[in-house]
């Protein structure tokens, strides 16, 4: 017996469908994100800006290689925040959890582990890197602990990490710099050595092209299965060339940078493309296994329920305290993956490692369309939200603009950008 | 058709006895028994902040009864967490509906129960079509499943969380207010679900501030008030008036005054 048979409908939800459908087929059938426009929209501008303010050196291979391997480290920690913030909570100790894991990664290269195993043991820079990663998920399940079992706020709780951590980075070393590291470790920081070569770069731009038209192929197929609509064929053509073209353009662009002659010669000389560095091989495994965390598994569904209603999540069953407390031992470990590639690139690690880091990954899942009120926000954007803010703070490093303006301009852009975004959100759809 | 609370009627589905909840000093439920039989409305009514609320929240899991005593089919059961009432098969429609507004209907449907495949992935097209299926039953014009609850009509959003209760096959069913948000056609809809999940032996407490819908609907009327039952009847031998009465005075039938029931209008 159908239950619903009898009763009229109300027309509110018998018409909305249909209503939408006559309204904007142009705009749905597109289904692009405004948002990734609007950011891709500001990269542009930015980079287009840049290379004529710096008179044409922002835009050379040389230097999206070097930004490139720059914004990996906010970048790695930027799609642990997604999750944090999502879920409602907030990590302001990143850079000073970065500080102290990094030191210690250092300490144990330097002071530690030699006195055992010798100075460039082959396995130093595995037992450094595994001690690294599980300090990080000690610290921040710490953390989480006391935020989801004990119940202090995330702000208070990593507010005093802030201070804690950044004090115990100096404590380690008594504030003295710690260099350099071990010669394998060093490779995790990119450089002339840390990168895969302009062969292997191809082959990963190939592969990222055979997954984005696989990705089309069975989106189509899939939407076909399930009776859904298709996109017009010829867009979703474009796009998947468009994607491809961009991926591909960029190896071949990043490619262009030399090794210096120097270098170049002990491996037989002419031209050797770096190819992409380590850490950007490093950031794209992060954003991949981190965005399938996100959308494909039960932790991450539950992590967006918990963000769109605590209550809901609690009475669904979910152990919404563990589900936290998990959010910040995955932050933990992101950050002890950047430390990692910091110290690494740094090839060593001061006191100051890390320092006001926090604020710029925060800045990376905001601008990346993380919502604070909870419950919103992708791996991909805050991705690419640090690669807009790594834009501009490089760019203005290029260009000469002092360290204490570099603030005002990146201040003042991520409150532009939010401001924007919340305004575009209340209009009416 | 009538069902009266005969003993006759075997081993109630549930048996809360002598419920006490505090919120500090406040006795927000104090000392309450309630039964519920197979295929039964039980309607719970009463004042704002009489406890109803509080009571049923210790069946379903989401607050703890500082003593008392819950049996499920006649077995004294333990019921901490959501988790632990979701065992005895006991599903709750509460009155905010409990849905997470950002993500869509399926996933609020197996919210915390979700349908993982082979490799433990979320599972999200055999949910959508499970969805799919329930929704067919409780709200056909619903089609777009896949869109954020939060821009649903207020009658979508009670069929999700409807439909979540429905879809795991509860036995005993508690709907807080299921109708407060909903125009009328909606609301006849819900009154048609209700008489038909009884008819499916389903038991179902019934709680609304509406005594008129209760009176369609239930078999027997508990009444609260402060924290207390006033009492159990059953509908058919009492009037609305003495209902009110027991809600607004706390006096059964047949112990108010003329004058007292006079003043309720």
């Amino acid at each position: 017996m159908s239950v619903t048979a009898s009763p009229p409908v109300p027309p509110e939800s018998s018409q909305a469908p249909s209503r939408r459908l006559r309204l904007g087929p142009s705009l749905r059938a597109a289904e692009i994100d405004m948002r990734l426009l609007g950011m891709l929209g500001a990269l542009g501008l930015i980079w287009v800006g840049f290379h004529f303010w710096s008179g044409g050196t922002f835009l050379t291979p040389r230097n999206l290689w070097n930004l490139s391997v720059q914004t990996a480290t906010v970048a790695i920690m930027a799609t642990g925040m997604v999750l944090i913030i999502v879920s409602r909570n907030i990590d302001l100790s990143v850079g000073s959890v970065l500080g102290a894991v990094g030191m210690a990664m250092a300490m144990l290269q330097r002071e530690i582990l030699p006195d055992w195993i010798g100075y460039n043991h082959w396995a130093m820079w595995i037992i450094a890197l595994a001690a690294g990663l599980l300090l990080g998920a000690l610290i921040g399940g710490l953390h989480g602990f006391i935020i989801a079992y004990v119940g202090v706020p995330s702000f208070i709780v990593t507010l005093g990490g802030y201070l804690v951590w950044r004090g115990v980075a100096w404590w380690q070393a008594s504030g003295q710099t710690i260099a350099p590291m071990d010669t394998t470790f060093q490779l995790l920081g990119g450089g002339s050595r840390g990168n895969i070569g302009g062969l292997w770069s191809w082959v990963v731009g190939g592969v990222a092209c055979l997954a984005i038209v696989f990705m089309a192929v069975n989106g189509r197929r899939q939407r076909t299965k399930f009776g859904l609509r298709l996109r017009p064929l010829g867009m979703d053509v474009g796009l998947a060339a468009l994607s491809c073209g961009v991926v591909l353009g960029a190896v071949g662009y990043l490619n262009l940078y030399y090794l210096p002659e120097r270098v170049a010669a002990e491996r037989g000389g002419g031209d050797i493309p770096f190819g992409l560095a380590n850490p950007v091989l490093i950031l794209i495994g992060v954003t991949l296994v981190m965005t399938f965390i996100a959308t494909r598994l039960r932790f991450g569904r539950y992590v967006f329920a918990i963000g769109g209603n605590p209550e809901a999540a609690e009475l669904g069953g979910i152990k919404t305290r563990w589900v936290i407390m998990k959010t910040f031992i995955l932050m933990g470990i992101l950050v002890a993956i950047a430390a990692a590639v910091q110290t690494a690139r740094l090839n060593a690690a001061v006191s100051g490692l890390g320092q006001s880091a926090e604020l710029y990954v925060i800045a990376a899942a905001v601008i990346g369309g993380t919502s604070f009120a909870g419950g919103v926000g992708t791996v991909s954007g805050a991705v690419l939200g640090a690669l807009v803010m790594q834009s501009l703070q490089s760019g203005m490093v290029l260009v000469g603009v002092e360290a204490p303006i570099q603030d005002v301009a990146a201040g003042v852009v991520l409150v532009f950008a939010v401001a924007l975004d919340t305004i575009f959100k209340r209009r009416p759809k | 058709m009538t069902m009266t609370a005969e003993a006759s009627r075997g081993v109630p589905l549930v048996d809360m006895r002598d419920i006490h909840v505090a919120f500090g000093g406040v006795h927000a439920v104090d000392g309450v028994s309630l039964d519920l039989y197979p295929g039964e409305v039980v309607g719970l009514v009463g004042g704002n902040g009489a406890g109803k609320t509080t009571l049923i929240k210790t069946l379903s899991g989401a607050h703890k009864a500082d003593s008392g005593e819950i049996y499920i089919n006649g077995e004294k059961a333990t019921i901490e967490t959501p988790r632990d009432a979701k065992k005895y098969a006991i599903e709750t429609i509460y009155q905010t509906l409990a849905l997470a507004e950002n993500i869509d209907a399926p996933s609020n449907m197996f919210l915390g129960r979700e349908v993982l495949s082979r490799w433990k992935t979320l599972d999200d097209r055999a949910m959508e079509q499970a969805a799919r299926q329930v929704m067919g039953r409780l709200n056909p014009q619903f089609q777009n499943l896949l869109t954020p609850v939060k821009s649903l009509s207020g009658g979508q959003r009670q069929s999700v969380a409807i439909a979540r209760a429905v879809h795991f096959n509860a036995r005993i069913l508690i709907m807080d207010e299921p109708t407060a948000a909903l125009g009328p056609a909606e609301t006849a809809q819900v009154h048609d679900l209700i008489n038909q999940l009884k008819t499916e032996g389903i038991g179902i407490f019934l709680i609304s501030h509406d005594i008129h819908g209760v009176f369609d609907l239930a078999d027997r009327i508990s009444v609260m008030l402060q924290g207390k039952l006033v009492g159990t009847v059953d509908k058919d031998d009492v009037t609305k008036d003495e209902v009110l009465a027991m809600i607004i005075i706390g006096k059964l039938p047949g112990t108010a005054t003329r004058a007292e029931l006079q003043e309720l209008h």
